[in-house]
């Protein structure tokens, strides 16, 4: 990997106007604000019904400074490739294709035009802001909302299935690179981004992306929660490219270390409120066995 | 420019800011940086700029002193929380419209 | 030139004529074979384009729309439960004002599978603000993909070119493949009036609110309800670019002259058939027939369904005593789709023929001339039977 981007020398060039519809504090605003610096103008962007079509804004107003087709639910994927053809024929295949939705436009209604563009290997970069629940239409539950988690439809007892595992998901479709980024760590997710830029074939990113009315804490917090996520081995930040895994940043910094119990995570959002000591009980041993498996 | 004819067809949105209008309304209180204790102001060097980093807004740049779009400002407090040094402060928005009038 | 082919190989020609640069496609029967050809053609050299396997029918209207949004003319085909799977993205492709053009080769819907001819595929899409033609033999059909794709980007509304699945697509018959100067003339490259740019950025089909709102520059633009108006004021300006398109064409290779409605011996008839597709050519038979007899009766195809011409229907039908609609699909619970539509355009009519509607050939069932006969003979006899429900044929009970 080369040299990582620092503060001071990540684009100062903001590509997203203020005075978005986005929450105060919102997750979202912070990967897409750096994902779009690591995009470049150079980009069309792809986006299904999510967050981001109402922090892009309403119409006639576009707080993004990039051109952006706004598609249906299930068909994010399918468009991006669609943009790329497009591309091809008019010889303008220097213009990155990325496609921004969320984890359930991601995971459960786009996976079948997902599966199809990668299987297709069509050359878009298909980055998805999990903020672990149907969070635009009032938090309902998704595929990537974790175990336990208190939604508007698993508002007493919490969601009983675990979090689906959208970038092995993905991995499992052979792509040259899929990459799990953060909130929290803004600077790895550019570089993330920046690199995927340069990989062929469907690149796929994975964005950790706190919520704070959806998760229930205060919204100053988001950035430390999105960071104890990280440090406690529930959101693991690495890389798997051409197959191959690593940790990465804070996350390999983390191996061999202590991580704090899971519980100092769980802890910190009301979504949470329903877990018993059975559940934390589990889902740290889960973590260990993992993290058991990384430090072979 | 887009094309104004052919943008009454269809939804045609171009870029500008304030989608929302003045979020800096939505405030309950008011990120203030202390230049006394921040760290590029203090040290009139490009160093840290965490708030500007990590503010979900892009309201904050990323100068010596880090200065904030109170027009947009959503009052967050991500920016205080993430200072590094402590150098911001929130204060509440009814105390300054108190001070100013 | 000149040639012997199926009604798909003809649809494949004239996409391949028209040049279009994208193309998505997934299986479907009776479509298959169109977008097998394509494949052929694009796979071998012979034609310039991108062909996206794609993995459902809703990915391929979402290629299709996306291609075209950026700027490139696109194009896709399927029949019944993948239109109806699409469905969303029809809706959409209208409504983002893109100029696709879509084959249906039409096929009846599940539930219970059916993989035969009949309309209820199309005729369930017609309300969604596409352009519908119907196609009655496969010169018909080349003819019109040509003229589809020239429509569609003369006014930005998305075309669909319909024609009867089995009867059509896999029949063969000979047909003129036009030459390709020819159609270069004809057709020029697509000029978008908007695309995809990093140069010029827009956000193209974010959220519309009800009420309008004022854009970056403080001028008043309109809400959702004037974009969808926009798109039926066009649609109804479309009736007439259809015309005009059909007379270039003429004017350039010699065919066409019913871009609107295909009459047969109508003009001093008492009672007039009228359908969509194929069925217009079987009705001709009928027509002779009952003439032979004295009955003075002719036929009225429908060409152009959506938008519905519908000072050329009443130009063809008011002076009739009576009008017998034959249908191969209807709006469950009440009358066959077709047949609504001619009445409510004869409404104001100061002539009014009575109307009779027969539901026929559903899930491929066997529409024999005899039972038409039947049919359009005991119609023009009972002239005041006041009966409005649509009468079925051969149903086997």
């Amino acid at each position: 990997m080369g040299a990582k981007t620092t503060i001071l020398n990540l684009p100062a060039e903001e590509l997203v106007h203020p005075g978005t519809r986005a929450c105060a504090g919102c997750g979202l605003g912070i990967v897409y604000r750096v994902g779009l610096k690591a995009l470049g103008r150079d980009t069309i962007l792809v986006v299904p019904p999510s967050c981001l079509t109402v922090l892009q804004g309403l119409y006639p107003i576009a707080a993004t400074q990039l051109p952006c087709l706004n598609v249906t639910f299930a068909s994010t994927a399918a468009a991006a490739t669609g943009v790329l053809a497009a591309l091809k024929v008019q010889g303008r295949e220097h213009i990155t294709v990325a496609a921004w939705a969320g984890d359930g436009g991601t995971s459960d209604i786009g996976i079948q035009a997902l599966s199809g563009a990668c299987e297709r290997g069509d050359n878009f970069i298909f980055i998805c802001y999990d903020n672990e629940a149907y969070m635009n239409t009032g938090v309902q539950r998704s595929g990537t909302t974790p175990r336990g988690a208190i939604t508007t439809t698993t508002p007493i007892h919490g969601k009983p299935q675990h979090k689906k595992d959208m970038p092995r998901i993905m991995a499992a479709h052979g792509l040259s690179y899929v990459a799990t980024g953060s909130a929290a760590y803004p600077l790895d997710l550019y570089d993330k981004i920046k690199k995927a830029k340069t990989m062929g074939g469907t690149k796929y990113i994975h964005l950790h992306t706190p919520c704070p009315p959806g998760w229930g804490f205060d919204t100053r917090y988001t950035v430390s929660v999105g960071r104890l996520a990280v440090e406690t081995g529930l959101f693991d930040l690495y890389e798997i490219e051409e197959g191959v895994f690593h940790l990465t940043g804070p996350s390999a910094r983390l191996v061999g270390k202590e991580r704090k119990p899971v519980s100092a995570y769980f802890k910190t959002q009301s979504r949470f409120r329903a877990l018993t000591q059975a559940h934390i009980a589990e889902m740290q041993q889960q973590v260990d066995e993992t993290w058991a498996g990384y430090e072979k | 420019m887009g094309h104004p004819i052919f943008a009454r067809k269809k939804s045609h949105s171009e870029p500008g800011p304030g989608d929302a209008g003045k979020t800096g309304s939505w405030r309950v209180r008011r990120p203030i940086i202390d230049l006394a204790i921040c760290i590029p102001a203090k040290t009139n060097s490009m160093a840290c700029f965490n708030c500007w980093l990590y503010c979900p807004d892009g309201v904050i740049t990323r100068t010596i002193p880090p200065t904030i779009d109170y027009t947009y400002c959503k009052g967050c407090e991500i920016c205080a929380e993430e200072c590094p040094v402590d150098a911001i402060r929130m204060v509440e928005e009814t105390e300054l419209i108190k001070k100013e009038l | 030139m000149h040639c012997i082919e199926s009604g798909n190989v003809a649809a494949a020609y004239g996409v391949k004529l028209a040049r279009a640069q994208v193309i998505a496609a997934y299986p479907i029967t009776p479509q298959t074979p169109l977008t097998e050809k394509l494949s052929e053609f694009v796979d071998g050299g012979e034609m310039q384009a991108e062909y996206i396997p794609v993995e459902s029918e809703h990915s391929a209207l979402a290629v299709c729309i996306a291609a075209s949004s950026t700027g490139v003319r696109a194009f896709t085909a399927t029949s019944a439960n993948g239109l109806l799977y699409m469905s969303e993205q029809v809706h959409w492709a209208a409504g983002a004002r893109l100029p696709i053009v879509m084959c249906v080769v039409n096929r009846g819907v599940g539930a219970p599978w059916t993989i035969w001819n009949d309309h209820q595929d199309s005729i369930s899409q017609r309300d969604a603000g596409w352009i519908q033609v119907y196609a009655c033999d496969h010169q018909q059909i080349i003819d019109t993909v040509i003229q589809a794709f020239y429509l569609a980007e003369a006014v930005s509304i998305p075309v669909m070119v319909c024609y009867d699945g089995y009867l059509l697509s896999h029949t063969y018959m000979p047909f003129d493949i036009p030459e390709a100067a020819q159609v270069d003339h004809f057709l020029p490259p697509f000029k978008p009036a908007y695309a995809l740019d990093p140069s010029q950025p827009a956000n193209l089909n974010t959220v519309t609110l009800p009420d309008i709102r004022p854009d970056i520059r403080g001028d008043l633009a309109p809400g959702y309800m004037e974009i969808r108006h926009n798109l039926h004021t066009d649609l109804r300006q479309a009736i007439e670019n259809v015309a005009e398109i059909d007379a270039r064409f003429k004017d350039t290779f010699g065919r066409g002259g019913c871009p609107h409605v295909e009459p047969y011996r109508s003009d001093d008839a008492d009672f007039i058939a009228v359908c969509l597709g194929s069925l217009s050519y079987q009705l001709r038979d009928v027509a002779d027939i009952l003439r032979d007899e004295g009955l003075k009766t002719g036929v009225c195809g429908i060409r152009l369904y959506r938008p519905f011409p519908d000072e050329a229907v009443v130009d063809a039908l008011a002076k009739a005593k009576g009008i017998v609609v034959f249908e191969k699909a209807l709006s469950y619970g009440n009358q066959g789709a077709l047949c609504g539509d001619i009445k409510a355009a004869l409404y104001h009519s100061k002539q009014r023929p009575f109307v009779r509607n027969y539901i026929v050939g559903l899930g491929g069932r066997e529409i024999k001339t005899a039972d038409l006969l039947a049919a359009f003979r005991a119609s023009c006899a009972q002239t005041d039977d006041e009966t409005d429900t649509p009468q079925w044929i051969g149903l086997n009970l």
